[in-house]
């Protein structure tokens, strides 16, 4: 804002967008009219759904000044999202569409300039208890054995270590973590370190989770593993989860609706009701229906690469 | 349940730990039996170069009639003062250099330039200011040892990895809190690597001060045996040095391997 970044306010009117399932629409004939009309257009898609809205967004703008041009750079761009409680809402786009700053701006760790969030309704300004982020890096204390690793972010809340453990000991049983409490990190593969990433982040039992590409570091294989784990592990514990991804398929596969994110500054192109019931098996991939899903995603995601000047 | 395995060390590693074991050794051992053929064959002045066996002797003397002693608790005391001194100052210092960028940006060149100073070209000066008692020699101690203190510290905290303070920011970390958990723990690997350093500057640090100047202290012993030719106790004074010396390296060495448990190259289970 010092820098002379002016952000107008949002348009009162909003064009509200119904999808009653995402496998019908958008057809593919108006995918070009989506790409293009993305940026008067604030889409809001509702379908039935009761529960209380958990995290809500509105009108978010994030922009960065940056330091070598001088210039600010806007990030996200008037972003309004509602998740509600115990739904996963994965967001898709383009690498460097601003997705990763949408999720660390919910984390507060990026100031927004515009716009509020609200978790339970209370609004948030920086970091907080209720929101915990599970980063790519599984970024553990290499001189803490896993145990200490998991409590660390309720130490961090002011709890005690033996109170912490306690608290602790569900995750560590739920994602199978029992019996490597006293290995360092450096002795687990990279998909045990991110499991205790995870449990690190679920024994804070926050509100929302947040992660932010959280298998994008494995192998192929060891993805695949973990994804099917957390999709088990969601159902279980039923948090609600904002998850940024650059796989499609893993969006679809984990989450109950795939909001499409804009090349920069990040908007939402489409949000993407995902009609798989639960509980889903990782095998859902190979259906006919999971494929036409992925590519009506896919090409949403490439008319805005085209149209936006490129990847 | 799944188990990590840790594999213990191989056999080929350990023959390979004897076997330089055994040459680091045999080197020693040849050179004292040369040393000692030299004065027994008397192919060199003995007032020279004394013999290993002399010097044992001489050793054995100087415990039994209370000189070493009474000369190594004055070297300690001024030794021990200095490098707790050290201690004290010089890890807030160097930890406050690391964190504050301001800090190190003001102290920095000024440190720089008094690290790159001889001490013990100042002794002269310590000797005006504090006499020729123990002051002087905790004070060159002290400035001997703070200096790897400082310059480590502060590098450790050049290494604190960013994605953990990320991590601990989105728990809702405070700067205190990043400080205990991250900071520290990061340091400790250098703050063992700066004790080392430092105890061997201060040991060089006493000595030298009390070669320099004063009636007591393991240097002044030597000094003193030196000037009257009585080369076997120079020789086992040296030797009481070096032992100190490598006691205290070894000491820390084992210390700093305790807390280094996590790292994955010294990972013993």
């Amino acid at each position: 804002m010092k820098n002379g970044m002016t952000v107008e306010a949002p348009e009162a009117s909003t064009l509200q967008r119904f999808v009653q399932s995402g496998v019908a629409t958008p057809g593919n004939g108006e995918l070009g009219n989506v790409a293009k009309s993305h940026i008067e257009v604030q889409k809001t898609v509702q379908y039935p759904d009761n529960r209380p809205v958990k995290l809500s967004i509105k009108n978010l703008v994030v922009g960065y000044l940056d330091n070598q041009s001088g210039q600010t750079t806007v990030a996200v761009d008037k972003v309004s999202l509602d998740v509600r409680e115990g739904e996963f809402v994965s967001i898709v786009g383009l690498s460097g569409c601003g997705k990763s700053t949408f999720l660390n701006a919910i984390a507060g760790l990026v100031k927004h300039q515009y716009g509020e969030i609200r978790v339970n309704d209370r609004l948030v300004n920086g970091p907080g208890k209720d929101r915990a982020v599970v980063f790519q890096k599984a970024s553990l204390l290499p001189w803490r054995k896993v145990g200490r690793n998991i409590t660390y972010g309720l130490e961090l809340s002011g709890m005690k270590p033996a109170e912490a453990r306690e608290k602790a000991s569900y995750f560590v049983n739920l994602i199978r973590l029992n019996g490597f409490e006293h290995h360092y990190p450096h002795q687990l593969s990279g998909g045990m370190q991110q499991r205790v990433n995870l449990a690190r982040a679920l024994a804070c039992d926050p509100e929302v989770l947040l992660l932010d590409e959280p298998f994008a570091a494995l192998d192929a294989i060891t993805r695949e593993l973990m994804q099917n784990e957390l999709l088990e592990l969601c159902e279980k514990v039923g948090k609600t989860v904002v998850m940024v991804t650059h796989q499609i398929d893993e969006a679809l596969l984990l989450s109950d609706r795939v909001i499409i994110f804009s090349s920069r500054p990040a908007n939402i192109l489409d949000d993407i009701r995902v009609p798989f019931p639960h509980p889903r098996k990782g095998h859902i991939k190979d259906s006919e229906e999971f494929r036409s899903l992925m590519s009506q995603v896919w090409k949403i995601i490439e008319g805005n690469a085209n149209i936006g000047g490129g990847i | 349940m799944r188990k990590v395995t840790v594999f213990p060390k191989s056999k080929v590693a350990k023959r390979q730990k004897i076997i330089s074991f055994l040459l680091g050794s045999s080197v020693i051992v040849f050179f004292l039996i040369a040393w000692e053929l030299l004065f027994q064959l008397k192919l060199v002045n003995p007032l020279f170069i004394s013999a290993p066996s002399r010097v044992v002797l001489a050793e054995i003397a100087i415990i039994q009639d209370g000189t070493l002693l009474k000369h190594f608790i004055v070297s300690a005391k001024e030794f021990g003062f200095g490098y707790l001194a050290a201690i004290i100052f010089g890890f807030p210092f160097g930890i406050m250099l690391g964190w504050f960028k301001l800090l190190k940006a003001s102290f920095g060149p000024f440190i720089a330039a008094l690290q790159a100073t001889p001490r013990i070209a100042l002794m002269p000066l310590f000797i005006i200011w504090f006499g020729l008692g123990i002051t002087a020699k905790i004070v060159v101690v002290l400035m001997s040892a703070i200096f790897p203190l400082i310059v480590n510290l502060q590098v450790a905290m050049s290494t604190i990895d960013p994605d953990l303070v990320h991590v601990a920011r989105a728990y809702g970390a405070g700067r205190w809190q990043i400080f205990r958990s991250i900071a520290l723990p990061t340091s400790l690997p250098f703050l063992i690597t700066g004790l080392r350093l430092a105890a061997g500057r201060g040991l060089l640090g006493v000595i030298v001060a009390e070669v320099f100047g004063g009636s007591e202290g393991i240097g002044y012993m030597i000094e003193y045996a030196g000037s009257t030719f009585q080369t076997d106790k120079v020789f086992a004074g040296v030797l009481v040095v070096a032992i100190i010396g490598i006691s205290l390296d070894v000491t820390l060495d084992r210390v700093g391997r305790h807390f280094d448990r996590w790292r994955s190259d010294s990972a013993v289970h």
